[in-house]
């Protein structure tokens, strides 16, 4: 079989469910997209940009839209005590029951339905950012996506309370394509929970987020993985950030089988402040792949970059971060850092800081560094009655709590430092 | 309370304890004395259950107990501390988060229940007094930034927490000006029962003008070659160690 029927083949997955008329300029956004999945072929590991992640075995299986029969929200979603505007999305389908607003008046949809009433942010924004013409899995989502969370928050505004979507994905063989847009007026402040669940059948999900953030807007954007053991998750996040505007993600991954992240930031002004962190606990075969790109567009601005990764059983994560500093882009402070500990022998991690710099100016700085386990410190702490177990997972927890503090909501931070102790019990056999 | 017999451990194929053999009852103070790279570490160290050495021959009974087979933590549940001659550095884990977990594995070891918080508060208040250690753990990690000397007085103040009924100090007042080795030495002090012990491993005899040694052996060469009441010590420090190699035979 040729690669070419296979990808029509896996395409075709998604041909069986119709996706609503595009209207406008998302007619346009959307052609652009089918028009790159005839031409793009599906990554091999020869791309350099996927040398350590084989989608292969992805591109094999086949996978159906299905909604379920009985939507329920588990407890065991939701966030101890943190109120939030929550919308929830069960394979892709958005839950109006399972879901609560409580800002009165938040702008807060789902792409769906803000594309059905043509609204001037969606015709405007959604798919402005992103590579669809030529990443194949963003042309995926663009082409296919059905709905997502949409929310466009005013001038000056800020809810009071954070934004929660919750992703949760149900049964055997299934596919969706979770497309977000979140647009911030100037002045604007937003804070995003995104949390990815998932039961243990096979799936593939395929989410793309963008953030357009203008001047002096605040957004932040904190997921937690915690998709099922046979899920396969390949997402974008896309951000553009105007003057003086601060932006900050972490993403947290616990769960899943095989998970590319791309985080892809544009700094196209000065004066930006952002901040990119995120923790892998991995263990079994999982393998998770974090890239992201800062694209200093723009003179005096600053990003730090922290990722934490620690990795047990036959896992394997690859960390492969890039900064680029254009040749105008003077006073730039960038910093980048992946730090990570292997449990086992067997695990293994590809880690690769790119520093690109145009600019003679700058105060840039990147490290990667990975070892074992301290064992003269575990010994330690042992020797004064802490199991092994009890001992790893404090110092894994100490580890990994760098990647955590930038996480600004308290209870969130909180309930995210749980389950770092709760998958420490878990990679350690 | 501990009984070694004929302990023989190596390090990476070579012998550094070649026979030992030591008492020690409830009540105790035994002072070990003995020149650099005797052995004495390694003493500590093959007690504590590190995994580095491994024991080739020997018997160490500690409370009916085979030692030997316990893991580190479970030694500790039974009553086991060392005090390290280097305390290790960990960033990132608070003193106080650590301590309450060590509390609370050695308490799940005895199958207690967890100590309250404050009791546990009240704990740490009345130790850290003790040691001279007021107000300076707080919001810290392990031994993190701390000097030479609040280390050590850390070790003392986990000590005191974890009470526990076998207590190896290993150079535990090396480095310290006579200030911190009297905190020491009454933290050490005012833990003496009955019903507990305590090997003091030193290199110097100033450390047992304050915690007076029942007995006090000297091992040279992963060996005991002498024993002898708390006068022996004051005998090493004018003589040194030299003469005692060379009638080993006779005192071994
Ligand atoms: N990792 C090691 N490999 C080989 N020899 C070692 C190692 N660690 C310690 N030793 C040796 O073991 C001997 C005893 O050391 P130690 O127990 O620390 O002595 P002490 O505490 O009495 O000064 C020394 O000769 C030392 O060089
Ligand atoms: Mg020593």
């Amino acid at each position: 079989m040729s690669t070419t029927s296979k990808k029509d083949k896996f395409i075709a997955n998604f041909m069986k469910n119709p996706v609503a008329d595009a209207i406008g300029q998302q007619q346009t956004v959307r052609e652009e997209a089918f028009q790159a999945l005839r031409e793009l072929e599906f990554p091999t590991l020869k791309d350099e940009a996927w040398k350590y992640t084989r989608v292969a075995g992805i591109l094999n299986k086949e996978f159906e839209v299905k909604e379920v029969e009985n939507p329920a929200l588990s407890e065991n979603y939701l966030i101890p005590d943190l109120k939030v505007n929550r919308l929830v999305f069960i394979n892709g389908k958005f839950q109006s029951e399972l879901s609560e607003i409580i800002d009165s008046d938040l702008d807060i949809k789902t792409t769906a339905q803000a594309r059905f009433e043509n609204h001037d942010a969606v015709g405007g924004y959604l798919g402005s950012l992103t590579n669809h013409k030529n990443e194949i899995f963003t042309a995926l989502n663009t082409a296919f996506n059905q709905t997502g969370a949409f929310v466009q928050i005013q001038k000056n505004k800020k809810p009071q309370f954070p934004v929660h979507i919750i992703d949760v994905t149900e049964g055997e063989g299934v596919t969706y394509q979770p497309r977000n847009l979140f647009v911030l007026e100037e002045g604007a402040e937003l804070d995003v929970i995104h949390t990815i669940e998932g039961d243990n059948g096979q799936s593939f999900t395929n989410l793309v987020n963008e953030f357009v953030i203008k001047e002096n807007a605040k957004a932040s954007y904190y997921q937690v993985q915690r998709n099922g053991e046979k899920n396969n998750h390949i997402q974008t996040t896309q951000v553009y950030q105007a003057q003086n505007s601060r932006f900050r993600t972490g993403t947290y991954t616990f769960g899943g089988k095989l998970i590319r992240n791309n985080v892809n930031i544009a700094v196209d002004g000065e004066n930006c402040e952002t901040i990119l962190n995120g923790a892998f606990l991995l263990n079994g075969k999982q393998h998770v792949d974090n890239h992201t790109f800062v694209d200093h567009l723009q003179p005096h601005c600053e990003s730090h970059e922290n990722y934490k990764g620690i990795i047990g059983g036959k896992a394997t994560g690859v960390f492969n971060g890039k900064v680029l500093v254009r040749p105008d882009s003077q006073k730039i402070n960038a910093f980048q850092s992946n730090q990570n500990i292997l449990l086992t022998e067997q695990a293994e991690i590809n880690s690769k800081p790119e520093l690109e710099i145009y600019a003679d100016d700058v105060k840039c700085s990147h490290g990667s560094t990975t070892g074992q386990m301290d064992e003269e410190a575990l010994f330690y702490l042992m020797s004064r009655g802490l199991t092994k177990a009890g001992a790893m997972g404090l110092m894994i927890q100490a580890f990994a709590a760098e990647s955590i503090e930038i996480v600004e909501i308290e209870p969130l931070k909180q309930w995210i430092e749980s389950l770092v102790e709760e998958r420490c019990k878990e990679i350690q056999d | 309370m501990l009984s070694i017999k004929n302990l023989k451990a190596s390090i990476e194929d070579t012998e550094i304890l070649k026979g030992l053999d030591l008492e020690v009852k409830p009540g105790e103070i035994h002072a070990i004395m003995g020149p650099n790279g005797s052995g004495k570490s390694t003493l500590a160290s093959v007690l504590a259950g590190r995994e580095d050495y491994e024991v080739t021959e020997g018997d160490v009974k500690f409370n009916g107990k085979d030692l030997l087979d316990l893991e580190p933590n479970e030694r500790a549940g039974e009553g086991l501390f060392l005090a390290f001659q280097y305390p290790v550095e960990i960033p990132g884990v608070s003193n106080m988060n650590f301590l309450k977990q060590a509390i609370n594995s050695i308490r799940e070891y005895k199958g207690e229940d967890a100590i309250a918080a404050k009791e546990f508060l009240k704990k740490v208040k009345e130790k850290q007094d003790l040691v001279g250690l007021s107000g300076r753990l707080a919001n810290r990690s392990v031994n993190e930034g701390f000097s030479g000397g609040e280390k050590k007085r850390n070790e003392i103040f986990q000590m005191a927490m974890l009470d526990p009924k076998l207590a190896i100090l290993d150079e535990t007042d090396s480095g310290l000006d006579i200030d911190a080795l009297k905190t020491v030495a009454d933290g050490v002090n005012q833990l003496r029962r009955k019903d507990n012990a305590f090997i003091v491993i030193t290199h110097y005899q100033r450390l047992l003008d304050y915690i007076v040694p029942d007995v006090v052996h000297v091992l040279s060469e992963g060996k005991i070659v002498k024993s002898g009441p708390k006068e022996l010590a004051l005998e090493l420090e004018e003589k040194g160690y030299d003469w005692l190699k060379e009638d080993e035979g006779v005192n071994a």
